[in-house]
């Protein structure tokens, strides 16, 4: 027990730690709590553009033959509709959330990496107003949002490039933020928050990152191959040179149909969090739910093909997919019946929340019904691209998404601000919405089964449709002008809303235990219940009068804990940075090599290319595991631990691991594309290709092998101490990566390939330059070591940075043996 | 803009086709010819019967859910035990879904067409979708194709494969009274299965995006009578006749083919029986008013369409050609 004024004392020296810039310097923060809340921000920010563009479609489509926009700019505004809700609304909230509440629900003081967020912040910033900008210019993309070729390839100007790069970056920024919240929940809970005891939220991330991290390579891979092709004119897509228009729709799908429950299931996340707490009681059938969001999540993967139902695919095909679709209806049932028996078992509180909640389940249930009517092929035949699906999408969106998402603002609003929203103008937002949505929507599944097709600018006044059509467009402004009521709601509650006190709705969930968002938690309590507050009632006094974990900041460093993955034992005490304008900057730099590069600015595109580079390494120069003052620390009731930790039980360790593993898929992508074109032509690579031969594929793989074996050494001598050797070591293993990658190049370049000529080389030519940027980003780290070595950053004891290089290299060896083995030895490739 | 504009002039000026046997059901509020409930064929039928069991089903599962959801929140009385709830998730989220579910699947796949090598069809319809019109060939009874565009006559009864490829972008082909839609994809040829049943105009679309005239890319299906279909077809084969001059003048050659007479190029919509067909690229009225307004300005009707503009024919010249494509019945 310490006394008051020590208290007292420690208490400022945490404040003063976990302070917040002032004036200018406010950007430079990377907290979770400011970037969270800039993220929310920005992503509703979206919201309303991608809305206003919603109110275009509707009024155009109000009367028939209505010429409010012409059919280019009509296409334009429908393409930028689903791409912001979608890339720039839907996924980033739920980032944003997550990075918002998802410390302090675990008992962490921020995220591991909170540079990382800031830095897919500021991409997710400049990349979204790089793509809504365009549609002032006349520019936009207009092709829609599933960009589907030959149409978008053949396109002139500079709009699907604009899509294709645009939106890869902010990709880059959505996995970023996956890797910082999946190592997050795995490895920075309380201490005694066993993985069993997690709040059902982070389950849900957990889930949903995993599934950011397979879904959204396979687009990176696509976006490349479209790329390449709109750039360089590498004909992947093309069938007068051996593509096929069909391999961009499966990659795009295997993205896109995941994508819908990436979705969803971080926000009925957001109801297992706030149900129990208006239920009075802890949540029914919490393995059920775990087991059914993982089971979602997989069967996900497996369903993409229903978006291709008319493409002409086997009957056998589409039973299967067919009945994959219907299957997760099974897992979504369980999860919203464990929500209803949940309030059967309590005592059911109204509130504002609960009206959302009881709206998003009204509306989910009624999409995910069409949704099961949809998955019976032969009914798709008829209603697929009709304005039946346009209504089916938007009640599982509307429903699954974006009720939840209000009932969690609302739910959230005193958590983060400290007030409550305006009850009265709650109500009236939602029922505003409600009905405005479903007079938009519920007549549209007939407009949609009397033959409206979808992404037509304009409909003939004999259709019948006329009258539906305008009921649509009334109730999307209705639906518009209680979102606005929202937004009031939220602008006026934020500066003169009701002062919520602590913890305003008695819930039981640790993020309600402490009244201070900049430090987090006063000091970290013991956890051994899901819920802390209601079952421990003690806690909030341990944690406030400084008897748990991490009570100070002596050293003037923002420290959190780091603990096991399956039992939350304390093992680490994790030093993570604070304000840095770094991740602004290489973000700006990343996101000028992309943006230029949309212009054929190849130069300023590499200079800003290089901006990045250097400003990524300054970042991971300066702070990414320095070198502690001491080795451990007392951090309080007598538990010791250390300040560094290196290899699999380091937190970078596992961001590397988890980064590497969207990696390879996205890698493993492009070598399905390689067997698609196998699979479609009788024989593949044609007779009489110009082939890479069997030498320099053969060399190339033995050097990568060689490299990664010296990098391996290195690590393992640097380790035993002989540091002089694992720096040989090392400046060998960057000559041996060098040699590997032009190894890769010369077989292509030798044979004379041609990519332009054919799918074939096509593939061959980006399978190579994907494993060559591999491995010349492997030289670099090699060199980076080399260079932490010789500068004493690197030791013995503190080698984290050689260990997540090894680590890199093994995913890089995998990638350089298996394309060393696909354009060398695949059966007709010699 | 101005494009737009002057389409849309033409287009409430000329009243659409499909007006005539549609007028009644307009009235009621909606237009048969392109809808899916109001089935026209077997594929269609089938269809329309599965939608309205599902839609019967999911109206009663959304009450009994909601109204479940709401009873829980209203309700006092509650129950003692947690197994209770249990049983609601075991039930409700597993048994339930589980077994109707395989029910629906059991019912709805057999509804799905066998592609693999069956019976073989009555009649084969080679259709090419291209930005923004249909090529379509019909082939004959002697294995002849007869070429046409913009309009599919189909005899009531017969069985009909779509052998559908494009050779530009992906779009698909869909006759909603006559059953689903297949995508028309460059390099494949997919082939659809339909079996009409009650002659009738119908419209058939575009229902793949497409480009700038997606919204116009449509075209006349119409159901006839055995007897009927076998007498458009001996029409449709027979070479056409009439003074091409002004049209080979013009260029129009170039680009359209009319069988007997021109036969240069056929990069546009073959033109040999047009006067018989009842629009214009599927979406205007065939007379001859709308037919110069239509080779002045083709953009002004379908936006980025690839026919070039022939505003610079005198009035003369393009009588002629008026008077020529009128002959070619």
């Amino acid at each position: 027990m310490t006394d008051a004024a020590t208290r007292e004392a420690q208490e400022r020296r945490l404040e003063k730690t976990w302070e917040t810039p002032k004036g200018f310097a406010y950007w430079s923060d990377v907290n979770n709590t400011s970037v969270g809340i800039w993220y929310i921000v920005t992503a509703f920010a979206f919201m309303l553009f991608g809305g206003v563009l919603a109110l275009i479609i509707r009024a155009q489509l109000a009367v028939p033959e209505a010429g409010l926009v012409s059919a280019d700019t009509y296409n334009q505004v429908f393409t930028l509709h689903g791409t912001v809700m979608m890339f720039l609304f839907a996924v980033p909230i739920f980032e944003a959330v997550a990075i918002l509440i998802l410390p302090a629900m675990l008992g962490a003081r921020d995220l591991p990496f909170p540079r990382l967020s800031a830095f897919g912040y500021w991409c997710f910033l400049i990349g979204g107003v790089f793509v809504c900008g365009s549609i002032f210019f006349g520019i936009a993309p207009d092709g829609g949002w599933f960009m589907y070729p030959p149409l978008a390839t053949e396109q002139a100007g500079i709009g699907a490039d604009i899509w294709l790069l645009g939106l890869s970056f902010i990709e880059v920024a959505s996995i970023a933020a996956a890797v910082e919240l999946i190592v997050g929940v795995l490895k920075c809970r309380a201490p005694g928050m066993h993985i069993n005891l997690t709040p059902l939220y982070g389950w849900y991330v957990l889930v949903v990152g995993g599934m950011i991290l397979f879904a959204f390579p396979p687009l990176i891979a696509g976006d490349l191959l479209f790329e390449l092709e709109r750039l360089l004119d590498w004909p992947f897509f093309d069938i007068t040179r051996g593509g096929d228009p069909l391999l961009w729709q499966h990659l795009f799908w295997i993205f896109g149909h995941p994508e819908v429950y990436i979705i969803f299931l971080p926000a009925i996340a957001l109801l297992a969090m706030i149900i129990p707490t208006f239920s009075g009681r802890p949540i029914v059938g919490y393995s059920w739910i775990v087991l059914s969001a993982l089971g979602t999540g997989f069967l996900s993967f497996g369903l993409w093909v229903h978006h291709m139902f008319t493409t002409g695919l086997p009957s056998i095909s589409l039973g299967f997919f067919s009945a994959a679709s219907e299957a997760v209806a099974i897992p979504t049932g369980i999860q919203l019946f464990a929500f209803i028996g949940t309030v059967m078992l309590g005592r059911a509180q109204r509130s504002v929340p609960m009206i959302f909640c009881l709206g998003a389940l009204a509306t989910f249930v009624a999409g995910g019904l069409t949704g099961v009517m949809v998955a019976v092929a032969p009914f798709d035949f008829q209603v697929h691209d009709t304005y039946f699906i346009v209504a089916h999408l938007h009640y599982t969106l509307i429903g699954g998404m974006l009720f939840p998402t209000l009932a969690g603002v609302h739910y959230y609003f005193p958590f983060f601000s400290g007030r409550l929203l305006s009850r009265r103008l709650g109500i009236w937002s939602f029922w505003l919405m409600f009905t405005g949505f479903n007079v938009a929507f519920l007549p549209m599944h007939l407009t949609g089964l009397l033959g409206m097709p979808r992404r037509v600018f304009t409909y003939g006044a004999d259709r019948g449709w006329s009258e539906l059509n305008l009921v649509s467009t009334a109730g999307a402004f209705l639906f518009a002008a209680g979102f606005l009521v929202f937004v009031w709601n939220c602008l006026k509650s934020w500066k003169y809303g009701e002062d919520a006190g602590h913890n305003p709705w008695k819930a039981g969930t640790l993020e309600w235990l402490s009244p201070s968002l900049d430090i987090g938690m006063r000091s970290i309590p013991d956890i051994s219940h899901r819920y802390p507050l209601w079952d421990d009632p003690d806690i909030v006094r341990r944690s406030l009068e400084a008897e748990g974990y991490l009570p100070d900041a002596e050293e003037g460093k923002r420290e959190t804990l780091v603990t096991t993955v399956l039992d939350a034992t304390p093992v680490q005490v994790l030093r993570v940075p604070g304000p840095s304008f770094v991740p602004m900057v290489a973000a700006v730099g990343l996101g000028g090599l992309f943006i230029l590069s949309t212009f054929h600015f190849y130069w300023t595109a590499l200079a800003s290319g290089l901006l990045y580079l250097a400003a990524q390494i300054w970042w991971l120069w300066h702070g990414a595991a320095p070198i502690p003052e001491k080795t451990e620390k007392d951090v309080g009731n007598g538990l010791v631990l250390p300040l560094y930790r290196s290899g699999p039980q380091a937190t970078g360790w596992w961001a590397m691991f988890i980064t590497m593993t969207g990696d390879a898929t996205a890698f493993l992508a492009l070598v399905f594309g390689y067997f698609f074109f196998w699979t479609v032509h009788p024989e593949f690579p044609p007779e009489g290709s110009v082939t890479p031969g069997m030498f320099w594929p053969a060399a190339a793989g033995l050097l990568t092998a060689l490299a990664w074996g010296l990098t391996l050494a290195a690590r393992l001598r640097n380790a035993a101490g002989a540091v002089t050797t694992a720096r040989f070591l090392l400046g060998l293993s960057v000559a041996a990566t060098l040699a590997a990658a032009a190894a890769f190049a010369l077989g292509p370049l030798t044979r004379g390939m041609d990519p332009t000529s054919h799918s074939y080389p096509a593939i061959v030519g980006a399978l190579v330059l994907w494993v060559m940027a591999h491995l010349l980003a492997g030289a670099i780290m090699q060199g980076y070591c080399l260079a932490r070595s010789l500068a004493g950053k690197m030791t013995p004891d503190y080698d984290a940075d050689i260990w997540n290089v090894t680590l890199y290299w093994h995913f890089t060896l995998f990638a350089g043996l298996v394309t060393a083995a696909v354009i060398g030895f695949v059966p007709g490739a010699q | 803009m101005p494009v737009i504009a002057s389409h849309l002039h033409a287009w409430r000026r000329n009243p659409n086709p499909w007006l005539g046997p549609a007028t009644l059901a307009l009235l009621a509020g909606c237009n048969p010819a392109q809808s899916v409930l109001h089935p026209a064929g077997e594929d269609a039928a089938e269809i329309a019967r599965l939608f309205w069991v599902m839609a019967v089903g999911a109206v009663v599962i959304w009450a009994v859910v909601f109204g479940a959801a709401v009873f829980a929140i209203v309700s006092r009385r509650k129950p003692t035990t947690e197994r209770g709830a249990d049983l609601v998730v075991l039930f409700g989220g597993v048994v339930f879904p589980t077994v109707t579910l395989g029910a629906l699947l059991a019912y709805g796949l057999t509804l799905l067409p066998d592609w693999g090598p069956g019976e073989p069809p009555d009649l084969r319809v080679h259709v090419e979708a291209e930005q923004y019109w249909w090529r379509v060939r019909i082939e004959g009874p002697d294995g002849a194709m007869i070429e046409t565009a913009n309009e599919v006559v189909l005899p009531a009864g017969a069985e009909v494969d779509f052998h559908l490829t494009s050779p530009d972008v992906i779009h698909s082909f869909w006759i909603p009274p006559l059953g689903g839609k297949m995508d028309t994809i460059p390099g494949r040829e997919n082939v659809l299965r339909l079996r009409p049943t009650t002659p009738g105009l119908y419209r058939g679309i575009c229902a793949e995006f497409c480009g700038a005239s997606h919204a116009f890319m449509a075209f006349e299906a119409r159901v006839v009578p055995p007897e009927d279909f076998t007498a458009y077809l001996a029409a449709q084969a027979e070479p056409a006749s009439g003074d091409a001059s002004a049209f080979v003048a013009a260029g129009c050659g170039g680009c359209h083919t009319v069988r007997g007479v021109v036969e240069l190029g056929a990069t546009g919509p073959d033109l040999t029986h047009f006067a018989s067909r009842a629009t214009i690229a599927g979406i205007l009225d065939n007379t001859s008013e709308i037919l110069r307004e239509w080779i002045a300005h083709p953009v002004a009707f379908k936006p980025d369409a690839r026919m070039p503009s022939y505003d610079m024919l005198t009035d003369d010249q393009m009588d002629a050609i008026l008077a020529f494509l009128g002959g070619l019945k």
